[in-house]
């Protein structure tokens, strides 16, 4: 199985910080709903990173929600195991759910904008992940919160901590999250489409720091995006979601030099990079991804695949090793071992 | 109030000694300083406060008790040697009157908004941030007060009671909490789904927390400008019970009892009317002001350094 092939890719199974299995997760009722996040397995390493890319809708971050336990009702999880350090944290109560977000995985999400309180100076919102956490003073709270703010790269932090987010950038609210999500140390950090609302130069700014940050801390870092870019920059191991499942897993040289799933050879081909000299225009993936309400059967991506065959309309493909680093779902790829 | 060359010099002073200066206590620094700058909260906020002052020391500043009929100097003019405002048809002194009315009034407009502002906030967050069974209950049970007519209602509640101030004070409490609770809710509803409770819950804030610490800042605002603004339509609706004859009594009087004693001698002497008229008009207009004041010093992104 996937779960098994994905402990032998890391290197000693101690590398691994979090191991998903099975995922399932659901928005709606038992007959009219949708399962946003179907079967996925996925392990983030100690200090390594990974990206989960996809394009909208295809349950990037209904599975990053779903690691942090943040699916809202009528959404649920239905399936699967989220083993931290050994604990399945599908099976702890809320209380101590809540003692692991922030602590334990930090989150940082897409819209800096609107991600922090306004009613609140940053150096406060900040020092509230702490307290809730830890068993400091307001005093030390607020110092710590100084320490994080120049470690993420405000400028004049022991001024600006009493600042409310108005005063702030998009980019330098995205460190401000930045600082929050870090302040507990966490040996996790997710961050969801981290750059998305920020302009270009910015953006680079923040992978730097996110990189610098991951580095320093020996985190492993669960970056989702839909940016191949981004991925290219930033990732070691890349995980590529189509309609709720995980369709190719590969490191990430693998990924851009040697794509398998026909899905993401059409995600590279939509890719417009600064050096491309084809003359050739873009290629758009035909179709629409499909209505998750009522999920084509067989392979997901064969209503919208140009190799699609008959077979294809009625098998589900499992993922299997087809090299050593990469792990594809499609029927119609060999592997190129002897034996996965 | 601090002049401008002031405020100037307390911003150097401020900017200068920043690194040092006291922790928790800048917040609040600032919101002071803002509300400070606003000229027409400021002059509401001393206006206001004279008005309470002049009420409660009322035997220092009349020499008059607000019953005493003088028989012989009825229908007094304002600036009457002795009855600086006039007297009304009993040849009751005026200034007394509205002194002695004040209490009445300001009690009745402002305890039962504040009391049903903290009962309906308080209702209104937990409906709307828990939602499921408590909603339902809270609010439904709030609709059925929520149903009848406020002043309706306020006169059956009194009327259940024995007349006087705190009849008056508890009826129009309840009236008016269901207002609260909904204006609560709904802005509760505004701010649960923003992104940030989302950030908030994934950094591991209780749910207590982010509802004292996260939902709660951002729906006081709102609530505090609708309960400023109710002030002066607290002041005439107990005025309407005391001339129903189910809050004060007579003689004693407020100042919505007072325009309405005056209406018969309206052409006769209009000051009797149109003094107590115009003193709930400074008054609500104050309170409104002060609401707009504190809402501004409130909210950071009115905040300027």
């Amino acid at each position: 199985m996937s779960a098994r092939t994905a402990q032998q890719m890391a290197h000693q199974a101690g590398d691994i910080a979090l191991q998903v299995t099975n995922l399932a997760t659901r928005f709606g009722s038992d007959r009219r709903g949708a399962t946003v996040v179907d079967g996925v397995d996925l392990a983030l390493r100690r200090g390594r990173t990974t990206a989960l890319v996809g394009e909208s809708g295809s349950g990037k971050t209904a599975t990053a929600l779903s690691i942090m336990r943040l699916i809202e009702p009528p959404g649920r999880i239905i399936a699967g195991e989220i083993l931290l350090d050994g604990t399945d944290l599908l099976g702890l109560d809320e209380e101590a759910m809540t003692a692991v977000r922030g602590a334990r995985i930090g989150m940082i999400f897409q819209d800096p904008l609107t991600s922090l309180n306004p009613a609140l100076s940053i150096g406060r919102q900040i020092a509230e992940t702490i307290l809730a956490h830890e068993d400091v003073s307001d005093a030390e709270a607020r110092r710590r919160a100084i320490e994080l703010l120049t470690h993420v790269g405000v400028a004049d932090a022991a001024r600006r901590v009493d600042d409310y987010p108005h005063h702030f950038s998009g980019g330098m609210r995205q460190r401000v999250l930045i600082a929050a999500a870090i302040s507990c140390q966490p040996q996790i950090i997710i961050a969801d489409e981290p750059t998305t609302a920020l302009d270009v130069t910015v953006q680079a700014k923040i992978l730097r720091l996110l990189h610098d940050l991951q580095q320093e801390m020996h985190a492993s870092l669960l970056l989702i995006t839909h940016d191949l870019g981004v991925v290219a920059s930033m990732a070691d191991e890349v995980l590529v979601m189509y309609a709720g499942r995980i369709v190719e897993r590969a490191d990430v040289d693998t990924l851009f030099h040697h794509p398998r799933h026909p899905y993401t050879k059409a995600l590279l081909a939509c890719m417009a990079g600064i050096e491309d000299d084809r003359g050739e225009p873009l290629e758009p993936i035909e179709g629409m991804a499909p209505d998750l309400t009522d999920p084509p059967p067989g392979c997901r991506f064969a209503p919208r695949c140009p190799q699609a065959q008959d077979r294809c309309r009625a098998e589900e493909p499992q993922l299997r090793a087809i090299a050593a680093t990469q792990e594809v779902a499609c029927l119609l790829v060999q592997p190129e071992m002897a034996d996965g | 109030m601090s002049s401008p060359a002031v405020v100037k010099e307390d911003r150097r002073v401020a900017e200068r000694g920043s690194s040092a200066r006291p922790q928790a206590a800048t917040a609040r620094f600032w919101r002071i300083k803002s509300f400070c700058r606003n000229r027409a909260a400021m002059i509401a906020a001393i206006f206001l406060s004279l008005v309470a002052l002049a009420v409660i020391f009322a035997p220092l500043i009349s020499g008059h008790s607000p019953d005493d009929a003088d028989n012989l100097a009825r229908y007094a003019p304002i600036g009457t040697p002795g009855y600086i405002l006039g007297t009304d048809q009993q040849g009751r002194d005026m200034l007394a009157r509205l002194l002695y009315g004040g209490r009445v009034s300001l009690l009745v407009g402002v305890v039962p908004t504040l009391t049903a502002g903290v009962i309906g906030l308080a209702l209104g967050l937990l409906a709307g941030f828990l939602r499921g069974i408590i909603d339902q209950v809270i609010m439904r049970c709030l609709d059925v007060v929520f149903a009848f007519p406020m002043v309706l209602l306020a006169i059956a509640i009194a009327g259940a009671m024995r007349a006087g101030a705190g009849t008056e004070i508890i009826s129009i409490t309840i009236i008016l909490i269901p207002y609260f609770a909904r204006l609560a809710r709904t802005a509760t509803e505004g701010v649960v789904p923003m992104p940030f409770i989302e950030a908030a819950r994934a950094a591991g804030g209780s749910r207590v927390t982010i509802m004292l610490r996260y939902v709660l800042p951002n729906v006081f605002s709102p609530v505090i400008v609708y309960a400023t603004t109710l002030i002066g339509l607290m002041i005439v609706v107990g005025s309407g019970l005391s001339f129903l004859g189910l809050g004060v009594q007579p003689p004693a009087a407020d100042w919505g009892a007072m325009v309405a004693d005056g209406r018969v001698v309206l052409r006769r002497a209009p000051h009797v009317t149109v003094l107590p008229g115009l003193v709930i008009l400074a008054v609500s207009l104050a309170f409104n002001f002060l609401g707009d004041g504190i809402r501004d010093a409130l909210d950071p992104r009115t905040i300027r350094r």
